[in-house]
């Protein structure tokens, strides 16, 4: 995983330039603690840190709408920077369905105006129903509708870990990141 | 898998706190603070598109500017289409019944109503009935819910930052109820709330505004305001609602100030870090003083701003849900 | 032509009979009870009890004036669904019972429509208003059989005074309404824990009482009969058996909800568990049992009060005050008073036939050969569920929709003919 994140760090500050101008958006849960870490990469690599953030997502999600799941309960979003004209980098453990990176776009949109928005991504397991590829990958899992990706850190679980595992059900339970 | 090991939400309407359980009221209070955050948002849009191209309405038979601006904007900021009908009881059509009326508002497709109703059990009745959503906005003298919520998010909160403990409950937390008992459905719905959560709650009043067996709804009874303030966390304050008392429900407005107005010197029956709270509209100077109603001590705004988001809450967690139709789901 | 009912219990009250025996009947009247007797036409009675008709002397039927909720001919017919052969018929009706005209109305009514033996009531006051008195002696000669401002007391214990020595002198006893309005203040149902709990504005118990206190002092004042109607709490039970205990004029009915339900009812019946005295809570529903079984409540009278849907289908303060009570009254009884061992089911009888005739001293109520041959046949054992689109009744406005109850009138003969007979 470290070098993964690594290697995304790179090529962050190899596109963007200016890492202080940077804002770093975790998704809750494991989107925050991956923000983190790629802000302290790019801090050893540029001496320059990028302001982070968290995104809940849960109010823009487009299945909570449909009643076609259970409202649940999650961390709030919490940044206290202005986005208007930055670039904003939303992060996320797993990306899938590409339904939680667009509604991570929603909810930036509405906290202000940047200038671009990219996406960057642990683990790109495929499966996409929107037409949106992350920026930046650490590393692509072909799994499969019934694999289950599990992206474990050791701020959430105690230990860095990628777990594909073959779920009973369809779809992982967090597949459709 | 952020969210695994939530509690859902299985309830059509919101009719009352009496048939709630306290894992139910939690999940209302937890829900809400990220809906404090939307509210709170100081550059960007204040709304989130949780029941957008929904239809609320709110459907007011008492004058509330208060609470029906409060749910307005909070059908608003989930970007729902609000429709706001105030019907003045003498005004009413003529034996129009409530199931009509309502039954005239489902053909336009409203999705969630909001009802506040002078008369007992209104909400109720239209709930068991009907497929909209229903929230109870204040039902005669029996039961204001989403007043009870506020006001339970507002203590926790405040329990919360002054103990620092993110996840301090009400458990223990002592909380004083004064004013006109018999004829509030706010201090009905709270003596409910807090009590599942947990509090330990005194009303206190006059005698001839104690509605009768109150204490088998689970809280102490007194017409001593220094017994009711002793020990109090939270002072909570009614509205006195002067002109319906008539002469012989309170002898005089000046006797009612001398034996229970929340002031400074009757605050000294209560410990100093006691906080003072009110539904509001505040009579200033009558039922608390002014300069308690705007001290240090009081919640009064924060209330007032906690019932936006708490009322995001219940609706998006009415309207979100995937539950049960009218009929199916007992009320409560 | 005969008619023999054979194969029944025979509980005759006035007699003290509670026996297997047949009755024939012939030309409306009784021609002979014993046994292995027969006939041109037989009514089979194996398993049920045979008794006398009916009575309830506490019905409201609406007519004139509320023709929508009930009328004379269907509260009869609702009456024959119930067992019941002879009702008192209340005249706060519009334009009210108060002149003899009305009366025969009320009778002409009955005798076109209705399959049983309606006994009007009439107005102690003009326009029940509580002022004047009504032309008691005319009534009488019309046919009222007493005077009462039912749905209402009389405010003015002067006035009520009057009434009552006028009514006395008249040999007319009153039904006492007893409730002092100025305790009211908008109350729907019982002042209690309910009430609190439901924000619903209570009707304290010492509205009844006071009034059951006054009216019975003003009946020994004025040396007249007074009829406690629909006593509802404990402490209403204990002033009755006070005054009958001190030998005072005094008789007093209850109805089946008042020993079947408790205020709680509100919570899931609403508004068709609203009436007037309200129902109350355990500890009076147990006082009122006691009374029955005592002797205190003289009869049982059902305050038949029908509204319509639209009148009930609003929010439980608005909604009038009244319940339907014929076509279940028997069968509250028995399963709510005979099969929990309250009373024998003989005295169940007594309290709904001799015991009601003899308050208001209505010849009806027992069953002897040469008397009229009003007979209600009934199985106390079958089981049936309340269901008030089947009622006879125009209205439906019941709380006990649903319920499984114990008791079920199988035919009910009034005059020797047979009004009613279930499928």
């Amino acid at each position: 995983m470290a070098s993964a994140l690594r290697r995304m760090a790179q090529e962050i500050a190899a596109q963007c330039g200016a890492v202080e101008a940077l804002v770093l958006l975790g998704i809750l849960s494991r989107g925050r603690p991956l923000a983190e870490r790629l802000a302290q990469e790019l801090e050893a690599m540029t001496g320059q840190r990028p302001k982070v953030g968290s995104l809940a997502t849960t109010l823009y999600r487009d299945d909570l709408r449909s009643g076609v799941r259970a409202a649940k309960l999650g961390g709030a979003t919490h940044f206290d920077f202005d986005v208007d004209g930055a670039t904003v980098i939303i992060v996320d453990d797993v990306i899938a369905a590409g339904r939680t990176a667009r509604a991570a776009m929603d909810e930036v949109m509405d906290y202000g105006r940047p200038k671009r928005i990219q996406l960057a991504c642990l683990v790109d397991r495929g499966l996409r129903e929107l037409p949106i590829q992350p920026d930046y990958c650490g590393q692509r899992m072909a799994a499969g509708p019934r694999g289950r990706v599990a992206v474990m850190m050791k701020e959430t679980d105690g230990e860095d870990m990628v777990l594909l595992t073959e779920a009973p059900g369809a779809g992982g339970e967090d597949g459709d990141g | 898998m952020a969210d695994a090991g939530a509690a859902a939400w299985v309830r059509k309407d919101l009719v009352g706190i009496e048939g709630l359980s306290r894992r139910e009221i939690e999940l209302i209070l937890d829900t809400a603070p990220q809906f404090v955050e939307v509210s709170e948002r100081e550059s960007g849009i204040k709304k989130v598109p949780l029941l957008q191209g929904r239809l609320v309405v709110n459907w007011f038979f008492e004058p509330s500017t208060r609470t029906r601006t409060s749910f307005e904007l909070a059908a608003k900021r989930l970007s729902a289409d609000t429709l706001t009908m105030t019907v003045a009881a003498s005004s009413a059509v003529k034996g129009e019944s409530l199931h009509d009326t309502l039954a005239n508002i489902e053909a336009m497709h409203s999705d969630l109503v909001v009802i506040r109703h002078g008369h007992a059990g209104a909400a109720r009745m239209l709930a068991e009935r009907h497929d909209s959503h229903i929230i109870n906005a204040g039902d005669g003298y029996h039961e204001h819910p989403t007043q009870a919520l506020l006001d339970a998010y507002t203590m926790r909160d405040w329990a919360r930052q002054r103990r620092g403990d993110p996840a301090a409950s009400l458990d223990g937390l002592r909380v004083a109820i004064v004013g006109d008992i018999l004829h509030s459905r706010v201090a009905r719905s709270n003596v409910w709330c807090l009590g599942k959560l947990g509090a330990d709650v005194t009303v206190c009043g006059p005698r001839t505004l104690l509605p009768p067996a109150i204490e088998r709804m689970g809280c102490r009874v007194t017409s001593s305001l220094p017994e009711a303030l002793n020990g109090a966390d939270i002072v909570y304050v009614l509205r006195m609602q002067f002109e319906r008392q008539r002469g012989s429900l309170l002898p005089s407005v000046r006797e009612y100030v001398n034996l229970y107005r929340v002031d400074e010197e009757s605050l000294r029956h209560a410990p100093s870090h006691a906080a003072v709270m009110h539904p509001g509209p505040v009579n200033r100077d009558l039922e608390v003083a002014a300069n308690v109603a705007d001290g240090p001590r009081n919640l009064i705004l924060e209330q007032v701003s906690n019932g936006v988001a708490v009322r995001m809450a219940i609706m998006h967690l009415l309207v979100n849900s995937p539950g049960p139709r009218a009929g199916e789901s007992p009320a409560t | 032509m005969s008619l023999v009912i054979t194969g029944g219990h025979f509980i005759e009250p006035a007699s003290g009979v509670s026996a297997p025996r047949d009755i024939l009947v012939e030309d409306g009247k009784v021609a002979a009870i014993g046994e292995g007797l027969r006939g041109s036409e037989r009514l089979d009675a194996s398993g049920c009890v045979v008794c006398p008709g009916l009575v309830d002397i506490h019905v409201h039927f609406r007519e004139p004036g509320f023709e929508a909720k009930e009328t004379v001919a269907t509260g009869s017919q609702a009456a024959a669904r119930g067992g019941f052969t002879s009702v008192v018929t209340m005249p706060n009706t519009n334009p009210a019972i108060d002149h003899a005209g009305m009366v025969e109305f009320v009778a002409r009514q009955a005798r076109e429509g209705a399959p049983i033996r309606v006994w009007p009531s009439a107005c102690a006051t003009r326009e029940r208003a509580g002022r004047d008195l009504t032309e008691m002696s005319e009534l009488k000669r019309a046919g009222a059989v007493a005077v009462t401002d039912d749905g209402s007391d009389i405010e003015s214990s002067w006035v009520l005074r009057k009434v009552l020595e006028y009514a006395a002198m008249c040999g007319l006893p009153y039904l006492a309404h007893c409730e002092d309005a100025s305790l009211m203040e908008g109350g729907a149902i019982n002042e209690g824990y309910t009430s609190t709990r439901l924000g619903l504005p209570g009707l304290p118990k010492a509205m009844e009482e006071i009034r059951i206190d006054r009216n019975i002092r003003l009946g020994v004042l004025a040396g007249a009969h007074v009829h406690i109607q629909h006593v509802s709490s404990a402490e209403g039970v204990a002033i009755c058996r006070r005054a009958k205990a001190a030998g005072l004029n005094v008789t007093c009915e209850t109805a089946p909800h008042y020993w079947s339900l408790t205020d709680e009812a509100v919570e899931t019946a609403g508004s068709n568990a609203k009436m007037n005295p309200p129902l109350r809570e355990a500890a009076d529903m147990e006082a009122v049992k006691e009374g029955l079984r005592d002797g205190t409540i003289d009869c049982i009278a059902t305050d038949h009060a029908p509204h319509t849907v639209t009148e009930k289908d609003v929010e439980v303060q608005l909604a009038p005050f009244g319940i339907l009570g014929l076509e279940t009254c028997l069968a509250l009884t028995i399963t709510n008073l005979v099969e929990p061992g309250v009373i024998s089911l003989e005295r169940a009888v007594d309290l709904l036939t001799l015991q009601p005739a003899r308050v208001l001293g209505l010849p009806v109520g027992r069953l002897e050969e040469g008397g009229p041959a009003d007979i209600t046949v009934f199985d106390a054992g079958a089981e049936w569920m309340v269901d008030p689109s089947a009622f006879a009744s125009k209205s439906r406005n019941t709380p006990f929709a649903g319920q499984t109850l114990r008791g079920l009138t199988r035919a009910t003969v009034c005059g020797g003919q047979v009004v009613y007979r279930a499928e």
